[in-house]
């Protein structure tokens, strides 16, 4: 009812690894549906996901150990599509159906 | 956005954004570059010699596992005439090593390398789990950091082999700049940032644990490139979050260099560059003088961190949750040395006293160590194992004469000697003054 149009969700996987795994339930893989548009109607971003993440994947509540002053934490890496997301304008890349995100956290050891 | 394309092959698309200078590059010139430029740091510090056997210390962790595959590849590909074998360390608590050793057994085979796992058993005729049962789960974290700094010379010892390399990156490096300069300790820090941190050798023994060298080829290598090689190389390895926490002043510094690096990458190899243009003028550095002057610091002595450091590292926000979690039983989680000996005696005769008042948080020390200054060690051998120590005795084996003068458990001599109790005690009890003052 809400969302009528079929464009409203996006498919996406999302993969944690270097430890990350660890605040997201051992899950190393996920694949989620997540709406196109933000709630003010802008196309979903990084910086959307990584909210919906912490609102509603992440059970672990040390929600600083991924999320450090509203950005992902200084140590973890994200790639986007197997690509620095530096190189992609880093949380205001835009979701595209498909897209493969990676956070990898340099910070646990071994 | 557009995809850019890769600086150096001016082909395909770049995926890595290197943080040393910004270049650009695809995944095949990304892994080569980051090779060559290891394969440099070894060829311009000269730092192995032809028909060398080499123990790379392997933990399953990202730095290692890279450091192995590295070593392979370069080892092959500019004819090194090295034989590399794997060395890890089991420190015996059940069921913590028993992932990452499986990590490290199969890189031995999709290396080809040999492997060999020394227990604290074998080496100290300990494991943790049986040092934990001893002294409580409060000092240990101070046995597991000591005798982890002496494991992989010990252990390298036991082989034969004369040269260690570790995986300590350029974050490592920087990291423990920072800690040396924020404690003023210049010349720590000057032993810290030499690429070889060999502890010298001293006596003709060739069996003498102060004869390996150490030394650390990723040092130039930033802890993201690490992480960015394994993943684009498909490594296999481990990642565990420290059930044993550092200090917390390392996980500051740590914290303080990953934000840095977020605002200008950079930062990291400047830290490291400053730190040896710092070495350089202090009085009698390694710079100056190889290494066997007065100021230098046992290799493993400050490098690496508490328990798990320098392979088992976690970010600061953890540490906290982790002593949290360890303290939760027991409300003194961060004393000194000292403190736990004495405990660990009291605990079988009397109540525990009230011995942590106004103790600060600090580099746990062993009671010898703590009646000298710091600042001018003068470098020798410990009397009881030959490991380079500033003091008579080393850390390692000031503990172990503790754990072994306590080894009763099996022997019920709790309550025979009442006597030898007390004075236990009261020996205990002086040390703390020792300490604390
Ligand atoms: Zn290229
Ligand atoms: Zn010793």
């Amino acid at each position: 009812m809400s969302d009528a149009k079929d464009e409203g969700m996006i498919k996406i996987t999302v993969e944690f690894s270097g430890g990350l795994e660890m605040l997201f339930s051992n899950e190393r893989k996920l694949s989620l549906t997540i709406p196109a548009k933000d709630e003010d109607g802008t196309r979903s971003n990084i910086a959307f996901l990584v909210r919906h993440l912490c609102d509603t994947v992440m059970k672990d509540p040390r929600k600083e150990l991924f999320v450090l002053d509203d950005t992902v934490r200084p140590g973890i890496l994200v790639l986007i599509n197997d690509a620095d997301w530096e190189l992609e304008g880093e949380d205001k890349y835009e979701i595209e159906d498909g897209d493969n995100i990676l956070f990898v956290s340099t910070l646990h050891g071994g | 956005m557009a995809p850019s394309l890769c600086a150096q092959c001016k082909t395909s698309r770049a995926l890595i954004l290197r943080p040393k200078d910004h270049t650009k590059l695809c995944r095949a010139c990304f892994l080569t570059t980051f090779e060559t430029e290891i394969h440099h740091t070894i060829t311009s510090t000269a730092l192995f010699t032809r028909g060398e056997r080499i123990a790379i210390g392997a933990s399953g962790g990202k730095d290692s596992t890279v450091l192995a595959s590295v070593m392979k590849t370069l080892n092959e590909r500019y004819d090194y005439g090295l034989d590399l074998i794997l060395l890890s360390i089991d420190e015996g608590i059940k069921g913590y090593r028993d992932d990452s050793l499986e990590t490290v057994k199969r890189n031995a085979e999709q290396y080809g390398m040999e492997l060999c796992i020394l227990g604290y058993d074998e080496l100290y005729g300990w494991t943790m789990d049986q040092v934990v049962e001893q002294v409580g789960k409060r000092g240990n974290c101070t046995y597991c950091g000591v005798f982890r700094r002496q494991a992989l010379d010990r252990g390298a010892a036991r082989l034969g082999v004369k040269h260690v390399v570790t995986g300590h990156n350029a974050d490592d490096v920087a990291e423990t700049v920072l800690m040396n300069l924020l404690r003023g300790d210049l010349p720590r820090l000057s032993r810290t940032t030499s690429i070889v941190t060999s502890t010298p050798s001293l006596t003709a023994d060739p069996a003498a644990n102060t004869n390996i060298k150490r030394s650390k080829p990723l040092k130039y290598a930033y802890e993201k490139e690490i992480v960015l090689y394994a993943h684009h190389k498909n490594l296999d390895y481990f990642s565990t979050e420290c059930i044993y926490s550092p200090e917390a002043f390392r996980g500051s510094a740590r914290a303080l260099i990953k934000n840095l690096e977020r605002v200008r990458p950079s930062a990291i190899l400047d830290v490291v560059r400053s730190g040896e243009d710092m070495a350089k003028l202090v009085p009698g550095s390694d710079e100056g003088c190889g290494g066997v002057c007065a100021s230098s610091v046992p290799a493993g002595e400050e490098e690496e961190g508490g328990c798990g450091s320098a392979q088992g590292r976690s970010s600061g926000g953890e540490m906290a949750t982790m002593e949290q979690a360890l303290s939760s039983n027991d409300h003194a989680a961060d004393n000194g040395l000292e403190i736990e000996i004495t405990t660990s005696k009291i605990a079988k005769t009397a109540a525990p006293l009230p011995l942590t008042v106004g103790k600060s948080r600090k580099v746990p020390k062993a009671p010898h160590a703590s009646r000298t200054q710091p600042k001018k060690q003068v470098m020798g051998q410990c009397k009881k194992c030959g490991y380079l120590s500033s003091q008579d005795i080393c850390k390692a084996c000031v503990l172990l004469e503790g754990l072994n003068k306590n080894r009763p458990k099996n022997h019920i001599e709790v309550g025979y000697e009442p006597d030898k109790e007390v004075s236990g005690v009261a020996d205990a009890v002086k040390d703390i003054h020792v300490g604390a003052g």
